[in-house]
């Protein structure tokens, strides 16, 4: 083969979304047999794996992240059907979710509480300065969502989306460590702590441990973005009235 | 096949919902919505819908990948400041599950699975 066709024949593979799809596919497979070899430890999180060896290979590549995007967007393109495809296990599971519903809407005004002011309490107190402290506050809600209401409020949205994303694996790691130590038994008050807090990261990891578990987290996902959209602006607001 | 190909349309209809209404819900949701109401109206759930659903949930991980790896390229961002934001991260991280946690179990009724009823069976 000569020289001139093994770098088109490169040219064609860094083109073709073929590559890009494999590579991502091939990643997460790999942070599975990985994971499933440390006896699943949730501190070894496929999809924090996954990421970060997509990304050496990028760095180690050259490849532009909108090359990479490109390719692996039909992979990114069903988070849609997967979250329409929700509806099933909610609707498995309609009548534990009747049964709590006083309890799911007061951990959702408690818990998106504790987020936005655990944050932003924490940040100012360390010395962080307004602008990370406004990016911090919406970040347990979906990314979309919380980088909509940083721009709103003052924040800057890419940063908020650093903060979202890491929220999310912060939250699939440490999980199961913190409801054991809090004694937290139910499935679907773990599934719904993990998805208030962290959003679809943990709801992905909430779906591996049990579906009620996975089912109560994507409600709270979904709860939590309405939630952090009304609260966030008033707790701020307060805050800056109390100085 | 019919079950992937009513998830996708139902997310197109809620697309076109949200583009025609002006509502500040994801397209995905209304599309979540419809396709419960559908499940209501028909009360059953097909072999195939519960199929392939579930292997769509059981990989979500997966799908998160690549807006992932999009963020990473911002991390030189938090370089200076990382200290800060990993322990804001870990206080509300723990705070915030174990709080909402607490308040579901404490607040629901008894007799819903718990860990151990899965351990043991």
């Amino acid at each position: 083969m000569s020289a001139d066709r093994f770098v088109s024949g490169l040219e064609f593979l860094g083109a073709t979304p073929l590559l890009w799809l494999s590579l991502t596919l091939g990643a997460y497979l790999a942070a599975t047999v990985v994971n499933e070899r440390c006896y699943r430890t949730p501190l070894l999180n496929p999809t924090l794996l996954a990421i970060a060896l997509v990304v050496v290979v990028l760095t180690a590549t050259g490849t532009s992240y909108k090359r990479y995007f490109d390719g692996a967007q039909f992979v990114h393109f069903l988070l849609g059907p997967a979250i329409v495809a929700m509806a099933v296990p909610l609707y498995r599971h309609t009548e534990i979710i009747r049964k709590s519903a006083g309890a799911l809407f007061g951990a959702l005004v408690i818990g998106s509480v504790t987020a936005i002011l655990s944050s932003v309490l924490v940040a100012r107190s360390l010395g962080g300065d307004r602008e990370l402290w406004l990016s911090m506050a919406p970040k347990s809600a979906t990314a979309a969502i919380s980088m909509a209401i940083s721009g709103r409020i003052g924040g800057i949205p890419a940063l908020t989306a650093v903060l979202t994303i890491s929220t999310g694996i912060t939250g699939a790691c440490l999980a199961s460590y913190v409801l054991r130590l809090a004694g937290v038994r139910e499935w679907h008050a773990r599934g719904f702590a993990m998805g208030l807090c962290s959003h679809g990261i943990a709801t992905a990891r909430a779906f591996q441990e049990n579906e009620i578990a996975g089912t109560f987290a994507g409600l709270a996902m979904a709860l939590n973005g309405i939630a952090t959209a009304a609260l966030v602006p008033l707790i701020i607001k307060l805050l800056d009235r109390a100085g | 096949m019919s079950a992937i190909f009513v998830l996708i349309v139902l997310q197109l209809i809620g697309e076109s919902i949200v583009q025609v209404s002006g509502l500040p819900v994801p397209g995905a949701i209304i599309g979540l919505i419809l396709l419960y109401a559908i499940l209501l109206l028909r009360g059953e759930i097909s072999d195939e819908m519960s199929r392939t659903s579930g292997f769509l949930l059981q990989n979500l991980g997966v799908l998160f990948v690549p807006a992932g790896v999009g963020v990473i390229a911002y991390l030189p961002m938090i370089a200076t400041q990382w200290l800060l934001i990993l322990a804001v991260l870990l206080v509300s991280v723990c705070a915030t599950i174990a709080i909402t946690g607490l308040v579901v179990a404490r607040l629901s009724p008894r007799g819903i699975e718990t860990v151990e009823a899965v351990a043991r069976s």
